[in-house]
Formats: structure tokens, sequence, C-alpha cells
């Protein structure tokens, strides 16, 4: 069955939209969407880093992706807005990255893959440290999940609970250069943001708990893996975009109801 | 019996400016203390310190063996983005039973609303679920910052009333920060004016008497203390004289027992 490169693709997908979706819940509670563009960004870096070092792939752009949310998260509040750092880092980064490739000589070819992924090549090892990845975020998300939502709440209400946010953050951070590291293959760099951010916030209007809503953001992260790639087949379109633009287009459905259902209850109240 | 909380020459910086600068406290089991003081004082710093937020530069912090605090801050933001019913945020950060929780919002005056999203609840309601999560920890110490922020006056009166009830209920301690010196004082045994370090403390007829106290709050506060004063002590027309010569000459009310 694993012989198959549809089947491959999708589980590769599966694995991505199920891990990413939840920890993007957390990613939009404590708005730090740019947070996670910055790491996805300096991806691109490791990259190059790892076709220079000859490491693999995964190692060097999660070590990249790591040192890049660190460096964030230390030089954050010391002088510039969150916004205008996050902006600095995350397009000097994919600069450097890019300025980093081309001294590597004969990958010219494959940028594109690693900006926009290349799903349909995914391989059985990759395929070993997506699955493997995913189960590691997804293991400290729910190890780490009450303490995340406390500190995510409020610093000082975690502090008099006994809990230490800078920690719930480097596990936050962890988790987020795993994703990264993981969907790189998938999705690239340049759009596993998208796969952080949109399920979750599809899945807002219908949730009234957060595991609620991380579990509906998984279910859409995993159609959206699904549904596009099976999108890209009847298209022939590029798959990484295909299964974002489905993700959006189920945000967007998500939104009409949303407004929909409002719009009836201010209804009801007003007669 | 030890204190719950001792704190001696504490000192503590707040972005590069120190704000606490020798601050000497002593917390019994039971009581509750008041903590008035202008704007930048250090009132939420001290708070943070006692929590453990804020670390010491310098003095010492000692709590009580196994101390358990409950906590409820001056505000809590909820990002509209993150659905938080109000049973779900009691089980913030422990688990607890559905009964438990129904207790806690029983003892806080906020029975029957746990399926409320907590983006819903009005002011009053908030601060009662946050009271409610505070109590379910059982603790030794309750700390309040500015809790009733956003009420109006009735609302804070109640709020403080139910302060008062708990604290005979649970045995608790009670450490509170507030502007609203009139309703507050009225409802502790101890109060300390801080301004950096502890201008003075006593009960709240001794404070609200001290030359400290009057060249702090001097003018803006007449009217509420005058109010507080008329209903507490039957002593009209009080606080008349302005005393600004705010000098370090320490006026501490009943210090031997500390």
């Amino acid at each position: 069955m694993l012989d198959d490169f549809l089947v491959r693709a999708a589980l590769a997908g599966l694995g991505v939209g199920l891990a990413a979706a939840p920890l993007g819940c957390l990613v939009v509670w404590r708005r730090m969407a740019y947070f996670g563009d910055a790491t996805a960004h300096a991806a691109i870096l490791g990259v190059a880093l790892s076709l220079a070092f000859d490491m693999s792939i995964f190692t060097g752009v999660l070590v990249v992706a790591l040192s890049m949310a660190l460096l964030v998260s230390t030089l954050s509040g010391r002088g510039y807005a969150m916004d205008t750092l996050l902006g600095v880092m995350a397009h000097s980064a994919i600069a450097f990255g890019l300025v980093a490739v081309s001294f590597v000589s004969g990958v010219r070819i494959d940028l594109m893959a690693y900006l926009f992924g290349d799903i349909l090549a995914v391989g059985k090892s990759d395929l070993v440290v997506i699955w493997g990845g995913a189960a590691l975020v997804l293991g400290l998300l729910c190890w780490r999940w009450q303490a995340l939502l406390t500190a995510t709440l409020n610093p000082d209400l975690a502090r008099a609970s006994g809990i230490d946010p800078e920690r719930e953050r480097l596990v936050l951070t962890l988790a987020l250069a795993l994703v990264v590291a993981v969907a790189i293959k998938v999705v690239g760099t340049l759009l596993i943001a998208a796969m952080l951010l949109i399920p979750a916030a599809a899945a807002r209007p219908f949730a009234r708990t957060p595991e609620a809503m991380a579990l509906i953001a998984a279910v859409f992260g995993a159609v959206s893996a699904l549904g596009g790639l099976q999108a890209s087949l009847w298209f022939d379109t590029p798959t990484g975009p295909s299964v974002v633009c489905l993700a959006a287009l189920i945000f967007l459905a998500a939104s009409l109801v949303d407004v929909l259902r409002r719009a009836a209850q201010g209804g009801r109240q007003a007669k | 019996m030890t204190a719950l909380i001792e704190l001696s020459g504490a000192r503590a910086k707040l972005g590069g400016r120190e704000v606490l600068s020798g601050v000497d406290m002593r917390l019994e089991r039971g009581e509750i203390v008041t903590i008035v003081g202008p704007n930048g004082a250090g009132k939420s710093t001290l708070m943070r310190v006692i929590i453990g937020a804020v670390p010491l530069q310098g003095g010492r912090l000692t709590r009580a063996p196994g101390l358990r605090i409950g906590y409820v801050p001056q505000k809590l933001q909820i990002d509209p983005t993150l659905p938080l019913s109000v049973r779900r945020f009691l089980s913030l950060p422990v688990r607890v039973s559905d009964a438990a929780a129904a207790e806690a919002l029983d003892h806080a005056g906020g029975a029957g609303l746990e399926d409320r999203q907590m983006a819903d609840l009005s002011g009053g309601q908030f601060q009662r679920v946050l009271l409610a999560r505070a109590l379910l920890n059982r603790p030794d110490l309750l700390i309040l910052d500015e809790a009733t922020q956003g009420l109006d006056q009735p609302g804070s009166a109640r709020f403080y009333r139910l302060i008062e009830n708990l604290r005979q209920e649970l045995g608790c301690a009670v450490l509170m920060v507030s502007h609203e010196l009139h309703v507050v004082m009225a409802a502790s045994d101890r109060v300390l004016c801080l301004n950096g370090h502890v201008c003075c403390e006593g009960t709240p007829e001794h404070v609200a008497s001290a030359p400290e106290y009057r060249a702090l709050f001097g003018s803006g506060t007449q009217g509420a203390l005058a109010l507080y004063r008329h209903q507490h002590d039957h002593e009209h027309g009080a606080g008349c004289d302005h005393d600004h010569d705010h000098a370090h000459h320490h006026h501490h009310e009943g210090e031997t027992n500390a």
C-alpha cells in the first residue's frame, strides 16, 4: 500500500494536518501568528545549511527553526514591538536562506520544492519522520495542555498556581519548530503558517471549549490535506497550495455559517 | 504560629525602575489586609512578588511551607478566539469535579454560571467566576488585585461583603489591593499604606488618621474618607488639615506583635 505515491502523499498530508491544527489553536489564542511565520520562513535557511553540510533536511530545518524561535523570544520586549521584530526576522531569514542556497551548487532546481512543498515525492523514510514528528508534537501538547492553557490565559495566574509561563512558552516553541520541520516537505516553508492558522480560525465559531476547537481544527486540517490532494489531481494544480486553498474555502464557509447563525439568533431575539 | 507570608527588606524592580525599596510586612492566618497607595506605589508589584511572578532584587520572602494561594488578577483579558466556558475555566490548571465547581461558584455568588462563555459574562459575574476559581485551590491565602475594577459602588460593596463572609466560612487570609478606600478599609483588619515601602500600617482607623496616609491621599479623597469616617467612626468633619510633610518617621501601630 505504501508503494503507491498517492497513499504516501495522503498519509503525509494527514499527519501534518492533524499535528499542525491543534498547535495552531494555541498560536491563534496567544496571537503568535507571525511568530509561526517567522519560524517557518527560517526553515529555508535550514534547508541551505543542510545541503551545505550534508545533513538531513529535517535536522537542519529543526535546528534553524528552533534557533530562530528562541532568538525571537529572547529579543522580544527589548525595545522593538513584536510585529516589527518578527517582520525583520522572518524576511531576513528567507532572504539569507535564498542567498545561502545559491552558494550550494546544483540545488537551484529543487528550491521550489522547499518553498511550496513536494508532497507527491514523499518517500517511506519521510513518512516515518512526519508521523514521528506529528506524534511527538501531539504528545507534547497533550502532556502540557492544562499548563499551556493556563499560561495562555494569564502568566500571573499560571505563576500563582506554580506553573512557569516561560517554560510553557519554550514547550510551544519546540512544538512549532517540530511542525515546521515535518511540514516543509508537504506544504513548503511559505505555506506552513497557513496550515497552523487557517483550520484553527475556521474551527472557532463551532467550539465552546478549547479542546473542542483543537479537535475541530484537526478535522478541518485533515480534510484540507486529503481534499487538497484530491483536488490537485482533478485540476492538475500544485498540491501544497491546493491544500491551503481548500483550508481557506473551509474557513470562508465556516465564517458564512457563523454570520448566518448570528443573524438568525439576532432575528429571534428581536421578536 | 508562623506567618503565612513574611517579607523583610524586599526590593523589586519593574522595567528598570525600583518600585519596591525595602518592604517589610507580615501576614497572619485568617486576617484581611488591604494595601492602599498612590498610582505607581508598587501595589501590584508587591502582589506579583508574593505569587512569585517578580523576582526579588534584595531582601527576603518567606512563605509558610505548603502555602496554597488563590489569586484573583487585576484583569484577565480572554482573547476572543479562545472559546472558554465557565466550567472549563474552573478546571484550570487542575481538573475539578462538577460538584466541586458548582460548590465554588455557589460560594463566590455565581451559582449556575457553568455553561456560560467567559466572554459573555458581565463584569460582576466575571469577578465572581475568577474568585470561584481561586477558591477551588482551597487557599490559605486569597490575593485580590483590584478585584472590583469595573464594578459600580454597590457592586463592589457586595463583593467585599462576600470576601468577608468567605473568610469566615473558609478561614483563609485575604490580601487585597484597592483604590476604593472607604469600602475596602471598612472590610479590613489591617491596612498597609504603600509607597515604595510601607509608610504606615495598622487598623483602618489608625491609618486613616496617620499623617503619612494624609500626605499621600490628602486632597483627592477627602469625600471618601469623610464618608468612611462618618460610617465607622462617627467622627464628623474629618481630615481637614493638610499635612504634607511625608517624612520617613514611620508610624507603626501594634508592631510589637510582629
